[in-house]
């Protein structure tokens, strides 16, 4: 059990500066997503958090424990590589015991502990297997037996579910996740992929160029993205970014896109100038009285919903609908935008402004 | 003319059967996406179209006329693999010029001009013709290996998975690229994936694979909606159709032993009860993980739903498909 406070930690490998200033708290017992592209900075994070690289300023608390300067075997950690490396001499047993052995725990405790990791994971039946001939979902859970069996404070896992194919990651998320639910170990989870994050994850902290952009519950990230990087990072396909030149004034529930009035929710920051339109696909409808207008350049069907991407003066526009809607490429129709979802950014394309109606959707 | 013909193909290496008396057509214009888990064949039926690989049996034809005892070159087909391969001593344009150069084609160097810039624009590459191949990332090096096969005029383009390395963003794009290249142009792909979302969004028609056999082929709408197994109606869907025992809501048709729920193919608010074990808000939808007499399910509700772990939900099956024993679906 482990409460982690990162407090203005940063991280400079010569000239090149990995992580800057960065503050977040994981929460004893959450499952915490640190999300990104490559080269921002998570792992560099997270390998701070073990004690595998020591930040060049800025502190690190487990538990209220100062432990930034401490090296990883001080701290009650168990991580989990993306490359997960298997003791190939040993069968599943010993590689799932060797943390024990090698702490010098007795041979009857350890084998009760052994069984009772593998009875979790479901490879009771495999413990007197060689580690060589697994597949490659039980080679994750004999890696994953190894960190859990010496019950540490909390588990740090770096893309553990990178290296399989899609079908079987879907399937050991849900396992991942599951374990958790029983187990409710603290957990830090690297991961470049949105879709991983938004499904596994309590909380996730969004970074780029080694910033946190944001920081918050999944769905409080996907409704109200911090920042345009959030807003194109998260979501599959991304929020849209209309672009357009204009004001929207304290209290305004309007703003103005070349003659469209387009509603939006109340605004509390006002802004001017270049400002940007932030809408979800599944909040664009088809609508032929809307004024803004838009003609389909492409259809992508997906089952129960599909996605069309329409040329509108604003660039293109993508609308997620059911795939019961017959659209063809090249019809023109209106595009209607769902008021309460829509985000406003400022001139800079950042920060995103206050409106009256965040966080009503989550509970809506 | 682009239609290939498999007739009766079948494939071992050593014990190990990869296709197994396959036939299909690909029709002349046609984008067909060859899907399947590991080891399903794709791969193979992609090899022995190009001519790197022969058959134990059977026959490809391209145009009509039988490949057998062909050359790759002298196939007339264009291929693209996962792991690109790009003359690194040559820059991009370069590159892409490579095949347009060959003796045999005899093409003005205006048109190959013309041509590459055109494929380069497309493919977003166009600020990097003069960079040296090497000096690429791994999406720009696997963009100017498509634009290499783009760039020429085959009767066939076959392509394994050439979007898998790259990062989401650049393969959302490339999928709405390749897919309008195609429809522009009017050529035959035939491609390999394990990516369902490249099958659906791209493909005219989907084969589904299964340890060397085609299980079923047509529109990715009728794979979808009229699947013809278990294993087909898995293939396609997020999340995957949920596969549980015939009677578990009540009477099943004679013979059926499994029923199987899309999310589509579950009513919520009504029925029997079931209970919410965990909501995952995935940003436009939630997905809702279900006990239902001791059975897990997987469905689909608002993104803003009130629901939370521990609620209770009743659902009912709408429309569900009925499979028998060997998971061959009931109609």
């Amino acid at each position: 059990m482990a409460q982690i406070v990162i407090k203005n930690v940063r991280k400079e490998f010569g000239a090149f500066t990995a992580v800057q200033s960065s503050s977040f708290t994981v929460e004893d017992g959450e499952f915490f997503m640190l999300l990104g592209p490559s080269g921002c900075g998570k792992t560099t994070t997270l390998r701070m958090i073990a004690g595998l690289e020591l930040p060049t300023s800025g502190e690190i608390y487990i538990n209220g424990e100062e432990v930034s300067q401490k090296p990883a075997s001080q701290r009650d950690i168990a991580f989990v590589f993306q490359m997960f490396a298997l003791y190939p001499h040993l069968n599943v047993r010993g590689n799932i015991a060797y943390p024990l052995v090698s702490q010098g725990m007795a041979k009857a405790q350890v084998k009760a502990k052994v069984e009772e990791v593998a009875g979790i994971l479901g490879i009771t039946d495999l413990l007197d297997r060689p580690v060589g001939g697994l597949s490659g979902g039980d080679r994750q859970r004999v890696a994953l037996g190894r960190a859990i069996v010496r019950d540490p404070a909390c588990f740090l896992m770096d893309e553990p579910l990178g290296a399989l194919d899609a079908e079987f990651r879907e399937h050991m998320a849900e396992e991942l996740r599951a374990l958790h639910d029983r187990m409710h170990a603290t957990t830090v989870y690297v991961t470049h992929d949105q879709l991983e994050a938004m499904q596994m994850g309590d909380k996730i902290v969004v970074m780029n160029h080694g910033v946190v952009e944001q920081f918050g519950k999944p769905q409080d990230i996907y409704d109200w993205p911090a920042t345009t990087f959030v807003a194109s990072f998260i979501g599959s396909p991304p929020m849209n970014l209309l672009r357009f030149q204009g004001m929207v004034g304290h209290g305004a529930a309007a703003v103005n896109l070349s003659g469209h009035s387009i509603a939006v929710p109340q605004m509390i920051d006002g802004a001017s100038g270049d400002l940007i339109l932030g809408v979800r696909p599944e909040n664009v409808h088809l609508d032929d009285t809307a004024p803004l207008r838009g003609t389909v350049l492409a259809v992508e069907y997906l089952g129960t919903t599909q996605i069309i991407t329409f040329d509108t003066a604003f660039g293109a526009v993508k609308a997620r609908i059911s795939s019961e809607t017959i659209v063809r490429i090249g019809e023109t129709t209106g595009l209607r935008m769902d008021a309460r979802s829509i985000t406003v950014f400022n001139p800079e394309g950042r920060a995103m402004l206050s409106t009256a109606n965040q966080g009503v959707l989550t509970h809506g | 003319m682009g239609e290939v013909h498999l007739s009766s193909l079948s494939k071992s290496f050593g014990n190990q059967v990869a296709l197994a008396d396959l036939t299909m057509t690909v029709p002349d214009g046609s984008f067909v996406v060859l899907l399947g888990p590991t080891g399903a064949g794709k791969t193979t039926m992609l090899r022995l179209v190009s001519g790197l690989d022969q058959p134990d049996a059977g026959e490809v034809f391209i145009g009509g006329q039988s490949m057998k005892g062909r050359t790759p070159a002298q196939r007339n087909v264009a291929m693209v693999f996962q792991q690109y391969s790009l003359y690194p001593h040559l820059t991009v344009r370069e590159n892409m010029e490579f095949p347009l150069k060959s003796p045999l084609l005899r093409t003005p160097a205006a048109e190959i001009a013309r041509k590459v810039a055109e494929v380069a624009e497309t493919l977003q590459i166009a600020h990097k013709l003069d960079n040296k191949a090497t000096a690429l990332s791994g999406g720009e090096m696997q963009r100017v290996s498509i634009g290499r096969a783009l760039v020429r005029n085959p009767a066939v383009y076959l392509m394994d998975e050439p979007l898998s390395s790259l990062d989401a963003k650049l393969r959302a794009d490339l999928r709405v690229e390749l897919k309008s290249i195609q429809a522009n142009s009017g050529a035959t792909f035939l491609y390999v994936t394990h990516d369902q979302v490249e099958a659906m969004t791209m493909a005219t028609h989907v084969g589904v694979l299964d340890r060397g056999r085609l299980v079923q082929f047509g529109p990715p709408r009728e794979i979808y909606e009229q699947p013809v197994s278990i294993y087909a109606a898995s293939r396609l869907g997020q999340p995957r159709i949920n596969i549980l025992p015939a009677d578990l809501f009540g009477h099943a048709p004679s013979g059926a032993t499994h029923i199987g729920l899309r999310p589509e193919q579950i009513h919520q608010g009504v029925g029997q009860d079931a209970f919410v074990k965990r909501v995952e808000h995935l940003g436009d939808q939630t997905r809702l993980h279900l006990s239902f007499q001791n059975h897990d399910l997987i469905t689909v509700t608002d993104a803003h739903t009130a629901l939370r772990s521990g609620d209770i939900v009743q659902i009912q099956p709408d429309r569900p498909f009925y499979f028998d024993a060997a998971g061959a679906r009931i109609v």
